[in-house]
């Protein structure tokens, strides 16, 4: 069963963005029901969650761009306004490019929107566009597609940079690249807000984490203390057919979750031996040290991949 | 501030539309054609063989009055008869016949003209009785091809296409596919984007519409009686209230098909109804008073008063106050509609 914790947000004064009781409903379907947190300024903050859980949602009401249906959204301390748009930079999930334009000329354009942007050769040494700039946008693949529209959103030198689902869609090679982008800009101090369904790019490049689900927030904080607050040692699992029932009735620690069990143990060699010693069958055994995925497992009772 | 962000989306656009080659040519190439196609399949003839004004009472019994092949139009007073003369220059009718001063008059250059006068002298020559010497007059000038009539009305119907389509269509295609809402992340304001998207439409819409009209002339060589700068207003005119109704359809729309379908609707009684192809004279009224409700029909009629009767300003006011008004009217409209999403 899902646990809610109970709406807590840090209010300390370095916080760039806040947000109170936000709440999105779109007529019965409740998207985003009641989320509060802080984020401060300078960090790395992500939104790690399936997809369905509302984390969309939550960055469009952050960025401005959808109204929510209560609850606000505070800048340094005040709400949101018309001023906000000149100060952010945003890139979302799926976007598609005005066409016949090359992405030299879409950053000219971008530009003049801004009353102060970076430099088209800053932008390009940061977001590594030198092959791609005489390109027209509709013969851009994937990552060279995310690339552009990374530098779309840190053109006007933000203070805070929205990306959503940013590496969503692209193969492992391309990622990985994106992630060092995204290093550069941390490199800058610029806030980030991230969301994502990936695990490992929230462990990566996210210095909090909120996890979400069906639009509300599961837990918030830095990874490793998330992790340490659920999770002791190694988490051991191996397939089960419900052979051996009664024999691990005694050994503490054990969930039976379908056909998979699952043993958090601080002595390994222990518990190994006392799983043989219940007869039951090893293949298939696996032993990792718990990350967000069997985090997010714990708290709601279903994967980050559905 | 402003401005900048105008001139760099304006140049964006237009650019847009440059290099999209199928487009580009699509919007040249076929217009031409179009105009030289029709022309073509036109070029046929009228019911009537022969038209011919009368001014004041023909004497009872007269044999020429009665002949089935000719349509007797009559003109009252000296205005009537100056009017029918008019005509007469433009072969619009092939004979005048003046009984108040008992003159007939025809056209030099109309073989018809001189058919007639053939037939009528004739008449008199053989008739009994007594009978009154007409005398004759000939007057000179040049026919209105059916190609005169129709070229305003072709190129009025290029610009209702363009307009709707290269503004509507495309920014509910933006909408749709994530471009508009991209746009709405910056502080660009919409009224600015709008504006850039419709003035980029106009400078193309308004460079093709010459483009083709001085192609075209070049193997057509049309008539044109009136001013050149007249009907450049009137076109750039006619262009604005085309585009605001497009954007009227741009501002909500997400759907490309929805729209193309809307447009179609719209498009094709606008194209039946608005007098392109075939004059609606002598139609029912109330399909007469519908047409007056396109913007087309405005267009097309004061673009064939400059072009064929040399009309000025006056003449041309109300159709020119029915396309600025709707062009007021649909932006008003569009702005009070649109949105990003």
């Amino acid at each position: 069963m899902p646990r809610r914790l109970a709406a807590c947000y840090l209010v300390k004064m370095s916080d760039i963005l806040r947000v109170e009781n936000l709440t999105k409903h779109f007529g019965t379907v409740k998207a985003v029901d009641g989320v509060s947190f802080g984020i401060p300024e300078g960090i790395c903050f992500g939104l790690l969650g399936p997809n369905g859980a509302g984390k969309t949602t939550t960055i469009e009401m952050l960025e401005g761009i959808t109204e929510p249906t209560s609850g606000r959204v505070l800048f340094k301390d005040s709400p949101i306004d018309r001023n906000f748009k000149k100060k952010i930079g945003i890139q979302f999930q799926s976007t598609a490019l005005p066409e016949f334009i090359t992405v030299r000329e879409t950053i000219e354009l971008f530009s003049s929107f801004y009353p102060s942007s970076r430099s088209i050769d800053e932008v390009v040494r940061l977001c590594s566009l030198e092959d791609i700039l005489e390109r027209d946008n509709r013969k851009l693949s994937g990552g060279q597609r995310q690339r552009m529209l990374l530098a779309l959103a840190i053109l006007p030198k933000p203070e805070i940079v929205f990306l959503d689902e940013p590496t969503t869609g692209l193969d492992p090679q391309a990622r990985r690249n994106f992630w060092e982008l995204i290093g550069r800009i941390k490199a800058e101090h610029t806030t980030i807000l991230l969301t994502t369904h990936y695990m490992d790019e929230a462990e990566l490049l996210c210095d909090r984490i909120a996890i979400m689900d069906r639009g509300a927030i599961m837990a918030i904080d830095t990874p490793d203390v998330l992790l340490a607050t659920h999770f002791e040692g190694v988490l051991i699992r191996l397939p089960y057919d419900k052979c051996c029932d009664e024999s691990l009735a005694d050994l503490p620690g054990v969930d039976i979750r379908d056909d998979v069990l699952e043993l958090q143990t601080t002595t390994l060699d222990t518990s190994l031996k006392a799983l043989l010693a219940a007869h039951v069958n090893l293949e298939g055994l696996s032993i990792h040290k718990p990350n967000l995925e069997d985090l997010f497992i714990k708290l709601t009772g279903s994967s980050l991949r559905t | 501030m402003l401005f900048r962000q105008f001139i760099a989306m304006f140049k964006a656009r237009t650019m847009e539309f440059v290099r999209d080659r199928g487009t580009f040519v699509w919007n040249l190439i076929m217009p031409i054609f179009l105009v030289l196609g029709m022309a073509f399949a036109f070029s046929g003839g009228e019911s009537a063989l022969f038209k011919v004004g009368v001014s004041g009472t023909p004497p009872p019994g007269m044999p020429f009055m009665g002949m089935e092949q000719a349509q007797f139009i009559p003109y009252e007073g000296a205005d009537g008869l100056a009017n029918a003369m008019q005509k007469l220059e433009r072969h619009q009718i092939d004979m005048v016949l003046d009984f108040g001063n008992s003159q007939y008059a025809i056209n030099a250059e109309s073989s018809k003209g001189r058919l007639l006068r053939t037939l009528f002298t004739a008449q008199q020559d053989s008739a009994t009785g007594t009978h009154t010497t007409f005398t004759e007059r000939t007057v000179i000038g040049r026919a209105t091809r059916y190609v005169d009539w129709l070229v305003p009305g072709v190129i009025g119907m290029n610009m209702m296409f363009s307009s709707l389509f290269g503004v509507g269509y495309v920014i509910v295609r933006y909408r749709k596919n994530g471009v508009l809402k991209r746009f709405k992340a910056t502080p660009v304001h919409a009224l600015n984007f709008v504006a850039a998207q419709a003035a980029s439409r106009l400078v193309i819409v308004l460079a093709t519409s010459v483009f083709v009209y001085a192609g075209t002339n070049l193997f057509l060589g049309f008539m044109m009686r009136g001013s050149y700068m007249l009907l450049l207003a009137l076109t750039t005119l006619g262009i604005l209230c085309m585009i605001a109704l497009g954007l009227v359809f741009a501002s909500r729309m997400k759907s490309e098909e929805m729209a193309g379908g809307l447009l179609n609707v719209i498009t094709f009684p606008m194209l039946a109804l608005s007098g392109v192809f075939f004059s609606l004279e002598g139609s029912p009224p109330i399909l007469r008073t519908i047409s007056y409700a396109f913007p087309l029909t405005h267009f097309t009629e004061a673009a064939r008063k400059i072009m064929i009767d040399g009309a000025g300003i006056a003449q041309i006011a109300p159709n020119l106050l029915f396309l600025g008004g709707a062009t007021i009217v649909f932006l008003v409209l569009s702005s009070a509609l649109f949105k990003w999403e």
